[in-house]
């Protein structure tokens, strides 16, 4: 009796991860970015990292330039690779790329930046999540371009080659 | 040539694979004896596999550069040492390890299983040799190593210089002895459930089979955490990596394997769990490999991506399942075994609890691991699963399983009672006061610390104080709980005590600090067979005492030409110094990262003392 319930219940799970796992086998691995558009961007409070300050949203995104705000953590392998992609956004004057270190221990935070330099000119810290929840943000590392105090474009997952030149071509 | 004999050896051990198929269904019907010509057969077989790996050694010795293998992952300036382990150093030729490894263990099973009954041995043949025929069929197929390139080029590509290392070399071998070694607990288990054949016999006979593999894979999974130490220069030894991972599931599962097995052996319960974990841990380690060779994870060390591998592993992954489903179903027998009920306080309990927390930490790894894959297919989001996951969700748990691994095999069989066990309050009551003195002079003041501290401490009391009263008996058992203490000890010191140092300095700087001076006094450029090195010379001071020289290098590979950071690790009983030096770019400075890493050597050194309980175990029966 037990075996006519258990027997295909499994076998219907199993199929289900079969076609997961199918499916994300043709899937390619590049990330694919989301695209939202004249979103306003949350309105919070958070610690400045490496110092006691406290900022809101408006302080931070307070000037008429282009902000790109990325969430990042010294644990996460994607955010190595996407890296240098922002220290290059670093030369660009009229962006200005804010960091959201996301569940993260000061003192690794602190090596990621030193071993692999620091593309941020302001960095926030959000050691419990809870920002990053605010901006729905699914994971690490997630970018947004935003203007004006509004998200004009949010990457899932870290940046490539492609969006890094699409950033470029917005921000002129 | 040997690139010829290698591939026709293949072929030819494909068909004997559909002889002894054919054989064993014969065998099955008709005699009641074993017939030898399968052993023959299986002998050959392994003759062939052998014949063709020993081709592509001797294809990767030659610079045989007609081969695609070769060229892909040698070169002839690489010492002969990695031109030897290049061989399975690649997707090719690991495949073929395993095929190595797959049909050796099922000959030396055939000839160790003498006394066991004719129609489970020839079961037990049969299901490998199904895994065999799907393997070789991928191999040939998919990733045949011996395919050849014309016009053939003069030089090779080279192998990635991160693997031109002595202990990644032996790695691989050892791991797959572990991973691989796993067939054999499937397919008996596959056997013995449908010849009902599931007693305390097979399980004593079984168990031999699960020590070996379990050895193996504790040791490659040691290899491959060292490796990353002081290769990687992350200054750590796990990073909850997804290819870290898939090596720690099946280990998750054999450990339990290990422990029902022997609830089987002496008291015939845990039948259902057994045939499911044995099924679990090979698939498992099946898993592993399709989630690392199709490409379908993003990790550090992923082989080259392609989806048709990955589609055909997933397919053979499923069929397996599949099959295994269907004799767990319809042919494992539960009448009657299982109907005992488990008193409280028992041995049995105590090793069902901690099966139940074992599958947790299991669920965990395999949740944090594929999730990400699920996620992404049902809703398009990506998600990155860290450490921070991984080390909310386990260490909590470790609590009461350290307790029950305490406990635990101070009970009896059956039913215990706590009379004469004041000893075991003692214990507790001393690791509880130590716990909280450590706690307050490391001024890290946490509950769940102290508490962490004091089971681990009582765990490596219990034992400690067994070792001398109990003596041998237990012996195995004793010393592998012993290092599972010891292990968590050494990692819990090592995360709180850790202290690091990261400057940037030029040469002939100075960093200095309350503690210590750094002194960068020179570097020097050395050339060597296969790269280029320059080494930094840093005079490390601590009190205007020199403590230690260390001299880190930075390694520039000609083939191919990429730039690797090697680490000088100074390693004593107490503590390693750690030290890395990075270029920074366009600069005459070099980003210098000091870590002094306390009982570094003892979390290798643990995991050491865990695998000879391992194979105390197996040794123990035969003496």
């Amino acid at each position: 009796m037990k075996t006519k319930i258990l027997l295909p219940f499994i076998i219907v799970s199993f199929l289900f991860i079969f076609f997961i796992l199918y499916v994300g086998l043709n899937r390619s691995n590049i990330y694919i970015p989301e695209t939202v558009t004249n979103e306003k961007i949350p309105t919070f409070k958070v610690k400045v990292f490496n110092s006691e300050k406290k900022l809101t949203s408006i302080e931070i995104f307070e000037n008429d330039i282009y902000y790109l705000l990325n969430i990042w953590a010294s644990w996460c392998i994607p955010c190595r690779d996407e890296h240098p992609y922002l220290m290059e956004l670093k030369k660009n004057k009229k962006l200005e790329i804010v960091g959201l270190n996301y569940k993260d221990k000061v003192k690794n935070a602190n090596n990621f930046l030193n071993e692999l330099n620091n593309p941020y000119t302001l960095i926030l810290s959000d050691t419990d999540g809870t920002i990053a929840i605010e901006w729905g943000a699914y994971g690490v590392p997630e970018t947004f371009l935003i203007y004006n105090g509004k998200i004009i474009k949010k990457i899932i997952g870290p940046m490539n080659n492609n969006l890094f030149k699409e950033i470029e071509s917005v921000v002129k | 040539m040997a690139s010829l004999i290698g591939s026709y050896s293949l072929f030819f051990s494909l068909g004997f694979s559909v002889l002894i198929l054919f054989f064993s269904f014969k065998n099955l019907k008709n005699t009641i004896n074993f017939d030898n010509k399968l052993l023959s057969l299986t002998f050959l077989q392994l003759l062939f596999i052998i014949l063709s790996f020993f081709g592509l050694i001797i294809a990767f010795i030659n610079s045989d550069f007609s081969n695609s293998t070769v060229f892909n992952h040698s070169h002839t300036t690489k010492p002969l040492f990695y031109k030897i382990s290049g061989t399975w150093g690649n997707h090719e030729g690991s495949l073929l390890l395993w095929l190595l490894v797959l049909t050796l263990f099922i000959f030396l099973f055939l000839i160790s299983s003498k006394k066991q009954p004719k129609k489970y041995r020839v079961l037990t043949l049969l299901f490998q040799q199904i895994i065999i025929i799907g393997f070789l069929i991928f191999l040939i197929q998919t990733s045949n190593p011996f395919a050849q390139i014309y016009p053939v080029p003069s030089e090779g590509l080279g192998l990635n210089p991160i693997l031109q290392d002595p202990a990644l070399a032996i790695h691989p071998p050892i791991l797959y002895l572990g991973y691989v070694g796993s067939s054999i607990i499937f397919s008996s288990v596959l056997a013995a459930s449908s010849t009902n054949y599931i007693s305390k016999e097979w399980a004593k006979h079984i168990k031999q089979w699960i020590l070996i593999s379990w050895i193996f894979l504790t040791l490659g999974i040691l290899l491959g955490s060292i490796w990353a130490y002081y290769e990687l220069g992350w200054g750590g030894f796990w990073f909850w990596d997804p290819v870290e991972n898939v090596s720690l599931m099946p280990w998750l599962a054999l450990t339990t394997l290990f422990h029902c097995v022997l609830v089987l052996e002496k008291k015939l319960l845990l039948t259902s769990w057994v045939v499911i974990l044995s099924i679990a841990t090979f698939t498992l380690s099946m898993s592993g490999t399709f989630l690392v060779r199709s490409g379908i994870l993003n990790s550090v060390h992923t082989f080259a991506n392609d989806p048709e591998r990955g589609l055909y592993i997933l397919i053979f992954l499923f069929t397996l399942i599949f099959l295994s489903l269907f004799v767990f179903f319809f042919f494992h027998k539960t009448d009657g075994q299982n109907n005992t009920s488990f008193f409280w306080l028992s041995k049995e309990t105590s090793i069902l609890i901690n099966n139940w927390f074992m599958m947790y930490f299991l669920a965990v790894v395999l949740i944090g691991t594929i999730y990400p894959i699920f996620l992404d297919v049902l809703t398009s989001q990506k998600i990155s699963v860290g450490p921070p996951f991984y080390h909310k969700l386990i260490i909590p748990f470790l609590i009461p399983f350290l307790l029950a691994m305490a406990i635990g095999p101070k009970l009896n069989w059956i039913k215990s009672n706590l009379q004469n066990k004041s000893h075991l309050l003692l214990l507790f009551a001393i690791s509880l006061i130590l716990s909280f003195l450590i706690i307050r002079i490391l001024e890290i003041s946490f509950l769940v610390n102290t508490i962490l501290f004091t089971s681990a401490f009582y765990l490596f009391f219990i034992t400690l104080r067994d070792f001398f009263i109990k003596g041998f008996k237990n012996l195995a058992q004793n010393i592998a709980h012993f290092g599972f203490s010891l292990l968590i000890l050494s990692i819990l010191f090592n995360n709180f005590l850790s202290t690091e140092v990261i400057t940037n300095l030029k040469v002939g700087e100075t960093y200095k600090s309350d503690e210590l001076t750094i002194n960068f006094e020179k570097i020097e450029k050395i050339k060597k067979q296969n790269f280029e090195a320059i080494i930094g010379k840093f005079n490390v001071k601590s009190d205007n005492e020199l403590v230690d020289i260390l001299k880190p290098e930075l390694r520039i590979y000609n083939q191919p030409n990429i730039v690797t950071s090697e680490a000088d690790i100074k390693t004593n009983l107490l503590s390693d110094k750690f030290m890395t030096m990075n270029l920074v770019q366009n600069q005459e400075y070099f980003n210098i990262r000091y870590q002094i890493k306390p009982f570094m050597i003892w979390i290798w050194f643990s995991v050491i003392i865990i695998s000879f309980g391992g194979l105390f175990s197996f040794f123990k029966k035969k003496i």
